[in-house]
């Protein structure tokens, strides 16, 4: 899946649930604000219902979640052959 | 959205119903009265394999979809609330270790779960706080390879005779969530008797006096205890409480019928009487609503949808409603029976409302719904 479609998709999901039309990729979305403990589990099943992935125990990490470009990345990692 | 219930699933639900009606109803008064629940039903539970409900196969549990778990939840809570939090606790500890557990974890706990060979729970408040979860006082430090854990948790649901224990607390402010085994030593625990509703529920204080678990008793990773953990336990308890009050309305309401069909005032049944009409017809109207709001959730959840977090939640908001309006207005239908431990409407209308500060408080419930709202204005 290219980089600007994880980025697109994850830019609808998002901007839905917070009150900005426009999300800049880099922009982290917690120390923001924008996340809350029930929207951090609805992007949970966002990014897994959307891009086919499981995120698992060990994919816990702020690192994978906190922006646009981190979520796009984590799901070409998790959808790469290891 | 596919609301068609299958043959297999009405089958599910007859033998549920009918479980629910040998074993549960005719005793949940008098599990009620002596505040404590059959250990023979929870093994009768285990063996029938309903305590395995929302555990997969691979596990050892008949992994039900989330419509036949949803007709269990309903059927249950019409029989007794307080055994349907006995399924809502076990399912909230199942559920964070199938999505947050370790391999390990998983394999260790979730086929002894699925049995009933260890009874689940779910630790989140404090005798100091509730709706402010973020805050618990719990407190966890890693010392050589373990966690040593000191706190207490209150209103602990089957607290009194659970084997294993998901506990929310903090790791340098950080909410994580922990495995704690009713075993260790420094955990005790303390029944809780003298609650409106819920009486049976085993509902206890839990206190952790320096009690030491392996560092791989941690379940998700530090930070992640409260927002992803426990909304993922959550989720899966308001789902399982949603239905359990549509279970509760509808055991109301059913007694309403009931009585308003046998009782005679002024020389007529009470059915006869357009005032117990206007109650009827508003409980059967808002019953359905509530029905089809849990059918919506489940669906949500079978699908994986995100939208299955607001939507559970606007739901265990409506049917907790429900369920005390049913309640409510079935002890007004049976007068002043209606008033002792003749019938069971009273219990009904005590454990529901319970069902509105559970499971996060129906105010709570209410934030995040209003903000919901504006957010689809948009």
């Amino acid at each position: 899946m290219e980089h600007q479609e994880v980025i697109s998709k994850s830019r609808n999901f998002i901007c839905q649930r917070i009150s900005e039309t426009e999300l800049d990729p880099g922009l982290d979305i917690f120390e923001c604000g924008y996340v809350n403990s029930l929207f951090a589990m609805e992007l949970v099943l966002f990014v897994e219902k959307e891009f086919g992935v499981v995120i698992e125990n060990e994919d816990l990490d702020l690192a994978n979640f906190k922006s646009l470009n981190a979520i796009s990345q984590f799901v070409g990692k998790k959808l790469t052959p290891a | 959205m596919d609301f068609k219930i299958s043959q297999e699933q009405q089958d599910a639900k007859n033998q549920f119903a009918s479980f629910v009606d040998r074993w549960v109803a005719p005793y949940a008064d008098k599990f009620d009265e002596q505040q404590e629940m059959s250990g023979e039903l929870i093994r009768r539970m285990g063996q029938e394999g309903l305590l395995g409900s929302m555990i997969p196969e691979e596990y050892g549990g008949s992994g039900l979809d989330a419509l036949t778990f949803g007709f269990l939840c309903e059927e249950i809570g019409r029989g007794s609330a307080s055994l349907l939090s006995l399924i809502t606790v076990h399912g909230m500890l199942a559920q964070a270790l199938i999505k947050w557990g370790t391999k390990e974890q998983r394999q260790k706990w979730l086929p002894k779960m699925a049995k009933g060979e260890v009874i689940g729970a779910f630790a989140l408040t404090e005798p100091d706080i509730g709706s402010d979860a973020r805050n618990v006082k719990t407190n966890a430090v890693l010392e050589h390879d373990r966690w040593i854990i000191n706190g207490k948790k209150r209103w602990i649901s089957f607290g009194q005779v659970a084997d294993l224990v998901l506990v929310i607390g903090q790791v340098d402010g950080k909410g994580t969530a922990f495995l704690v085994e009713s075993d260790r030593e420094g955990y005790s625990t303390q029944g809780i008797t003298g609650m409106l509703g819920f009486r049976s529920a085993m509902i206890a204080e839990l206190s952790f006096d320096n009690v030491s678990v392996p560092a791989s008793n941690m379940v998700g990773q530090v930070g992640f205890g409260f927002s992803h953990v426990t909304g993922t336990a959550l989720d899966q308890g308001r789902f399982s409480i949603a239905w359990g009050c549509l279970g509760l309305a509808q055991g109301a309401m059913n007694a309403s019928l009931q009585y308003t069909s046998e009782r005679q005032q002024f020389g007529t049944p009470l059915k006869s009487h357009q005032l117990i009409k206007e109650m009827v017809a508003d409980n059967t109207t808002q019953i359905r609503a509530a029905r089809l709001m849990c059918y919506n959730a489940a669906f949500l959840k079978q699908q994986r949808d995100p939208a299955f977090i607001m939507e559970t939640s606007m739901t265990k908001y409506f049917t907790s409603r429900t369920a005390v309006k049913a309640a409510n207005d079935a002890v007004q239908m049976h007068g002043a029976n209606g008033c002792s431990d003749a019938y069971p409407v009273a219990r009904y209308l005590r454990d529901a409302k319970i069902m509105e500060i559970i499971e996060g408080s129906n105010q709570m419930q209410q934030l995040l719904i209003s903000r919901y709202g504006y957010e689809q204005l948009k």
